[in-house]
């Protein structure tokens, strides 16, 4: 019997465990939507290759990974691509997302598939890149992408390898039917990890609420040589311990199975330990032998609202109110839907979110089951909170700090470390929602990094561009400087010391002469300016006023000589009615299909040229019968 | 030497912490012209926490002479940019009392950023040159497109555009960039003041 650790605090909340178990896992109907999000764990969403109105096969990848911290997305289905839009998401915030829509054909028909049972085939890198493409992220919660953890880092070389079967979460059993019904895939699973990942040590931690699972899941490793497999001597256990919320928790899990303590802010790969989750194993085993990339995944739908709680083999994208139907779901019983378990899960906004590769539970209760929270009252400093957090924090002074916003006092009391496990809440006599409260601060401690960083950018740019200003102008004035100093070398000074007497008044009178003449010269441009004013009566950078003032010179020469005015606008409707045949021809010639409107404008151009003829016709004849 | 301090206490005593006022006075005068410290760390403190909007909306030409002159001592509370949260900063790093924001320079606003109408910019350049941070690209008779990673949203360029074709549009909040909200406190009653807490608010009232 290894020897087992315990955590500092942690709660015992009703398990709710046993209605979700009663029958196997039953394969989900295919839906006629299926609703795939691009964006379904941490790290960047991934990118669409597929258009709308494409033909999908099921397994084939429907958008790539974008970044290193992104997975690829496949089709969990065939069908036809019906649509690439924002749809609604399973997030706590209710925004929408952009999502890949499937219209299913019933077919369920797979892409080409090269099976492999022997994984043994493949070398280690070329099982991560089969493990990456494959879209596996974590399937405990976070969804981390697991071939980022599998990565190995010579500086934090691994020495144990965690299984977490732990599951400690009330209600929720989908990795608990997964060991009891697939402890084989388990294992192979864990046989691929140990490959790539050559442990001395595989730790395989079960709660004993999970005792049934223990003699599998043994069996199932006892088939297996891991010591081939990792190239070293390695010892593999199965480590009962006893239940306790949230011993699931990675950080939690660790100090419990090896007694050592992650270090605040890091990461278990530094002190030699990776931890992945049983879910994980399984699809990693899928994606290796099968050739199966993350499609599906187990999800418990439960709760006093559904009346045959149980868990599904689900595609993802699967609308929840599809699966919910499945199970015989009562609207009208539901107080509120969540989305994983009732400790660290999140309300939906809306039934019709669709399930993605982190969705462990459906939890429909009743009122009665899981009651609203009664509203929060003052903090009364029982002391209770920092009994029951496992990560030894501090939650009412982390409390305090929140509501002032004291962020960087947060920080000092290592508000990081805090895992939003919700064991403060549970215990709060006065129903504080404490954890709101944390993940509101965690936010807006990133938010202001974040805000920081672009801070500084800013103000990089800021200088740079001053700096720029600065030496442009400096440059302006070393020009201008240049510019004088050459004219003053070409055109030497009137003034400068003459070389001998008789040429002395000689360039007297030359330079007189010169001045004489330019500025005779500048005299007769200056007039012409103001001739030029004044005839425009205004100034010349105005061009409305300018406009102005021609219209109305050209007005005043009107009613001098209205005789011109007429002649003008015949002459002017003569060379519209030219100009318009000519088009005209043009147009007809190419069949432009504007020829109608042409031939409209020419007829108004002819009826305007009669009018106008007619007119100064009738002057003509008006001032000849004056004479 | 023994001698002369056990016949002249007093002089010795009196000699002896001159040479010591002496010797510490030329170490320290070394001292502070060998690490002498250049220019004011202090601004450079501050800058770092003002949002380096460079939006002038606090009466001055930039960030960087705002923490000038708040080092000179000027209200801590003409940033609306940098908002509670930038004043608070600023508060706990100068040891001065937060204040709530001048509302002369005003208002705390969610994050926007600047938007150009293309098919209605005449390609003038006016916004180029009010941008503080060269986040407007474009050349003379071509449209001019704002790089919105870079915009701070200081709205100088609105002005200056002749066509009005600018907005300011506020940031998309994706489920990437959605923040949870501290819980509304209770309306009903003051849900953060226990009995104990409770003497010390009502004391002022309970005078007569």
């Amino acid at each position: 019997m290894r020897k087992i650790w315990d955590i500092h605090g942690g709660i015992h909340p009703t398990e709710n465990k046993k209605q979700s178990l009663s029958e196997p896992i039953l394969q989900a109907a295919i839906p006629p939507y299926l609703y795939v999000p691009l964006s379904q764990h941490i790290g960047a969403a991934a990118k669409p290759i597929v258009q709308v109105g494409d033909k999908v096969l099921k397994g084939q990848a429907i958008a790539s990974a974008s970044a290193a911290v992104s997975v690829p997305v496949h089709a969990p289905s065939s069908g036809t691509v019906f649509a690439i839009e924002n749809k609604t998401v399973p997030h706590p915030s209710g925004i929408d997302d952009l999502c890949i829509v499937i219209e299913t054909d019933g077919l369920d028909q797979w892409r080409e598939r090269k099976a492999r049972q022997d994984f043994n085939f493949f070398a280690d890198d070329e099982l991560l890149s089969i493990i990456r493409n494959a879209g596996i992220a974590g399937m405990g919660g976070a969804g981390f992408p697991a071939a980022i953890k599998l990565k190995s880092n010579d500086s934090k070389p691994i020495d144990t390898l965690i299984m977490n079967g732990t599951e400690c979460e009330p209600y929720i059993t989908a990795d608990h039917s997964l060991m009891l019904e697939k402890a084989n895939d388990i294992a192979t699973g864990l046989a691929i990890l140990a490959k790539i990942i050559k442990p001395k040590t595989i730790l395989f931690g079960i709660e004993d609420n999970k005792l049934d699972v223990v003699n599998g899941i043994e069996t199932a490793l006892n088939r297996i040589d891991f010591s081939t497999q990792s190239g070293c001597t390695t010892d593999v256990r199965v480590v009962t311990f006893p239940t306790k919320y949230p011993s699931g928790g990675e950080k939690q899990l660790i100090e419990i199975l090896t007694g050592k303590q992650v270090p605040s802010r890091g990461l278990p790969a530094d002190i030699g330990i990776v931890c992945h989750n049983i879910g994980t194993a399984v699809a990693i085993k899928d994606a290796v032998c099968l050739d199966q990339p993350l499609i599906s995944r187990i999800t418990t739908v439960t709760g006093e609202a559904v009346n045959r709680p149980r868990n599904y083999h689900v595609l993802i994208g699967t609308p929840v109110s599809f699966l919910l139907e499945q199970s015989q779901y009562q609207a009208d019983k539901n107080n509120r839907l969540i989305m994983g378990g009732p400790m660290m899960g999140f309300a939906l906004a809306d039934i019709s979110a669709p399930i993605i590769k982190t969705s462990n539970c459906i939890l429909a209760p009743t009122e009665a089951e899981l009651p609203t929270p009664p509203p929060a009252q003052a903090c009364i400093r029982c002391g209770m909170c920092a009994e029951a957090c496992p990560a030894s924090l501090l939650p009412q002074q982390l409390y305090w700090f929140s509501q002032g916003k004291e962020l960087e006092k947060l920080e000092q009391h290592n508000i990081a470390d805090c895992i939003e496990c919700g064991a403060c809440s549970y215990v709060c006599p006065s129903n504080i929602p404490l954890v709101q409260y944390y993940r509101a601060s965690k936010t807006d401690i990133k938010q202001r990094e974040i805000d920081h960083h672009n801070a500084e950018l800013a103000k990089r740019r800021f200088d740079t561009r001053q700096d720029r200003l600065i030496r442009l102008e400096q440059e302006k004035i070393a020009a201008k400087q240049a510019r004088q100093a050459a004219r003053k070398k070409t055109n030497p000074p009137n003034d400068k010391p003459p070389t001998a007497n008789t040429s002395a008044a000689n360039a007297d009178t030359t330079a007189t002469t010169d001045n004489a003449e330019r500025e005779a010269t500048v005299k007769a441009a200056i007039e012409r300016a103001t001739i030029k004013k004044a005839t425009l009566s205004t100034t010349t950078d105005d061009p409305v006023a300018r406009a102005q003032a021609k219209r109305e010179a050209q007005l005043a020469q009107d009613q001098a000589d209205p005789e011109a005015k007429l002649k003008r606008a015949v002459e002017s409707a003569q060379q519209r009615l030219e100009k318009l045949q000519i088009k005209l021809a043009a147009a007809k010639e190419s069949d432009d299909p504007n020829v109608n409107i042409l031939e409209a404008g020419l007829e108004k151009a002819q009826s305007k040229l009669i009018s106008s003829q007619q007119a100064l016709d009738d002057y003509k004849k008006a001032s000849h019968s004056e004479d | 030497m023994i001698e002369f301090i056990s016949l002249n206490p007093l002089l010795s005593a009196l000699i002896a912490l001159a040479a010591l006022g002496l010797s510490f006075g030329a170490i320290l005068g070394f001292g502070a012209v060998k690490f002498a410290v250049e220019g004011d760390p202090i601004v450079e403190q501050i800058n770092a926490i003002l949002p380096q909007t460079q939006c002038g909306q606090c009466g001055y030409p930039g960030c960087k002479p705002y923490a000038e002159a708040i080092a000179e001592g000027d209200a801590i509370n003409k940033c609306p940019p940098g908002g509670e949260a930038g004043i608070n900063e600023l508060a706990n790093l100068l040891d001065r009392e937060p204040l709530a924001l001048d509302d002369d320079h005003g208002q705390e606003d969610i994050k926007k950023v600047a938007f150009i109408r293309e098919e209605e910019c005449i390609g003038c350049t006016k916004c180029i040159q009010a941008c503080p941070i060269d986040a407007i690209l474009g050349a003379a008779k071509v449209m001019h497109t704002v790089i919105s990673s870079e915009c701070t949203g200081c709205d100088l360029c609105v002005e200056p555009c002749p066509v009005d074709c600018i907005d300011m549009l506020p940031v998309s909040v994706g489920t990437q960039a959605w923040k949870w909200q501290i819980p509304e406190r209770n309306p009903f009653y003051n849900a953060n003041i226990i009995a104990s807490d409770q003497r010390s608010v009502d004391t002022p009232k309970a005078k007569h």
